[in-house]
């Protein structure tokens, strides 16, 4: 807590506090950054703002340095825990605001892997790109991604696998939605360590995603040109 | 007696006697050294990699070629003591290329057990976590530390929170380690479970060189 620490959150204008906020999301720390979610919303931020400007952007920093080998797993791992506080805070009040809305994404770990952090922080940023998220968490057969994409009518479907031995299972899912001849009523987006762009090509979805920055371009990329498609 | 740290850290270099090369994963060092003393095998060469590449199997594969480049000229033929190991294909892709050998298999608690063994009860122990001879020994340096569960402890809940039990796959018979992975099921909050593998593939397939 603040008053635990040399620095007073409160006392900090708007923009060293946004700094702190960063530096806060770096270091995994969640209770600072629900205080200073707290603080700005109470000096009469939008909840979008604090998302893209204090949380989505430290968030980023993260990210880059994690793809970079600067970060490894575990600080990723509370970093992602720290947002989700401050994701928790902000939610209800972005649902009242009427924040952008980008599209709706059903994500989950296919069947036989039960790593998730790489997806959980997909989803999360995702969430925090505009996009409303449904995930439907971890060892995914193919019933699952079906039923959740029909109920939730998504626009687009994430897959995440981390084994070898898992890798394939999202072409048999990709294969059930070509059967259904529903393939292409979602944009498919595919990601995880072990995969690639060749990979992705191979099994027929849209794109394979590196990491969770290169997703939200690509999401929000595909998702114009879908509403351009369809307006044409 | 070659030291686990520096197995997980560093490697191993070759001793310069053999005519075949293993370049292996230092997580296997131990079992290969043991293989080769029991049967004899004075033909085989070994050299490790760190078995620490594990946490970024986006370098393995550069590392292995890497090696078979350095030490092609010095043997008759190099086999390359790895599983696919995380690296989706490229490293079989690399070895094909490069017309070297690799072990078949996702990775080594698959070829302990037996890849088709493995494969058979995968479905049904999607919640297991597996450790080796090598891991238990080297469960601090490998698991504990690189996870952040020491600087850490919240971080164990968050990244074990979907695992159920710890499945020690033993490569020999040893009380001391199993009592030390029944310790690393405890400290994860897991049920503890041992398998004895034995070698498994490993053996076959070392066999045959
Ligand atoms: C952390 C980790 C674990 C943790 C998982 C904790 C958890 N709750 O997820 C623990 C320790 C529990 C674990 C267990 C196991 N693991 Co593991 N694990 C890793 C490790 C080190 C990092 C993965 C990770 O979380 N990275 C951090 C995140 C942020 O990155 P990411 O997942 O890549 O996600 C990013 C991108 O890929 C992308 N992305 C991810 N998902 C998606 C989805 C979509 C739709 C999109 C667009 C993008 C996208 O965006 C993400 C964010 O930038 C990897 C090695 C590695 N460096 O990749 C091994 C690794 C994946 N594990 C491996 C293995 C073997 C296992 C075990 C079998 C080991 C065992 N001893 O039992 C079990 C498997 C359990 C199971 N049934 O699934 C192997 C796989 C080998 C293979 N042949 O496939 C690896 C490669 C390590 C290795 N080289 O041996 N593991």
């Amino acid at each position: 807590m603040a008053d635990e620490d040399d620095i007073i959150l409160s006392e900090l204008d708007d923009e060293e506090l946004v700094q702190q906020m960063h530096d806060d999301l770096y270091d995994g720390l969640k209770e600072e950054i629900e205080e200073a979610v707290n603080i700005l919303i109470a000096r009469g931020w939008t909840p979008y703002d604090v998302l893209t400007k204090a949380l989505v952007a430290g968030m980023t920093v993260v990210g880059n340095d994690f793809r970079d080998g600067i970060l490894f797993v575990p600080e990723v791992l509370l970093a992602a825990n720290a947002m989700k506080g401050g994701m928790a805070i902000l939610k209800p009040l972005l649902a009242e605001t009427g924040a952008p809305r980008m599209g709706k994404m059903v994500i989950g770990t296919v069947k036989g892997d039960i790593h998730d952090i790489g997806k959980n922080l997909v989803a999360m940023m995702m969430e925090g790109a505009g996009f409303e998220v449904v995930d439907i968490g971890i060892n995914n057969p193919v019933e699952n991604y079906l039923d959740a994409l029909a109920r939730e009518e998504a626009d687009i479907l994430g897959m995440s696998a981390l084994l070898t031995t898992t890798m394939p299972y999202m072409k048999v899912v990709i294969d059930t939605l070509k059967e259904k001849g529903i393939r292409d009523d979602y944009i498919v987006l595919v990601g995880g360590a072990p995969l690639n762009e060749e990979f992705g090509r191979a099994i027929g979805a849209d794109a394979y995603c590196r990491d969770a920055a290169v997703t939200v371009e690509m999401a929000k990329a595909m998702v114009a040109r879908k509403h351009n498609q369809m307006g044409a | 007696m070659i030291s686990d740290a520096g197995l997980t850290e560093a490697g191993l270099p070759p001793d310069g006697r053999g005519r075949v090369l293993l370049i292996a994963c230092g997580a296997l060092a131990q079992e290969i050294v043991a293989l080769k003393a029991a049967n004899g095998w004075d033909h085989l060469d070994l050299t490790c990699l760190p078995a620490n590449l594990h946490l970024w199997p986006e370098k393995i594969t550069a590392a292995v070629i890497e090696a078979v480049g350095k030490h092609r000229r010095d043997y008759d033929s190099i086999h390359v003591v790895y599983a696919d190991c995380g690296t989706g294909g490229q490293l079989a892709e690399a070895c094909a290329r490069l017309g070297v050998a690799l072990i078949p298999g996702p990775h080594c608690y698959a070829f302990f057990e037996g890849n088709d063994r493995f494969a058979a009860h995968a479905e049904s122990e999607i919640t297991a976590f597996y450790l080796t001879d090598f891991l238990v020994r080297q469960f601090d340096a490998f698991v504990w530390r690189p996870m952040g569960f020491d600087r850490h402890p919240s971080l164990v809940p968050m990244m074990f929170g979907n695992y159920e039990k710890l499945v020690y796959l033993a490569q020999t018979e040893d009380a001391a380690l199993d009592a030390k992975a029944a310790d690393c099921a405890a400290r994860l909050g897991l049920r503890y479970e041992r398998r004895f593998t034995g070698y498994g593939d490993l053996a076959a397939e070392l066999a045959r060189l």
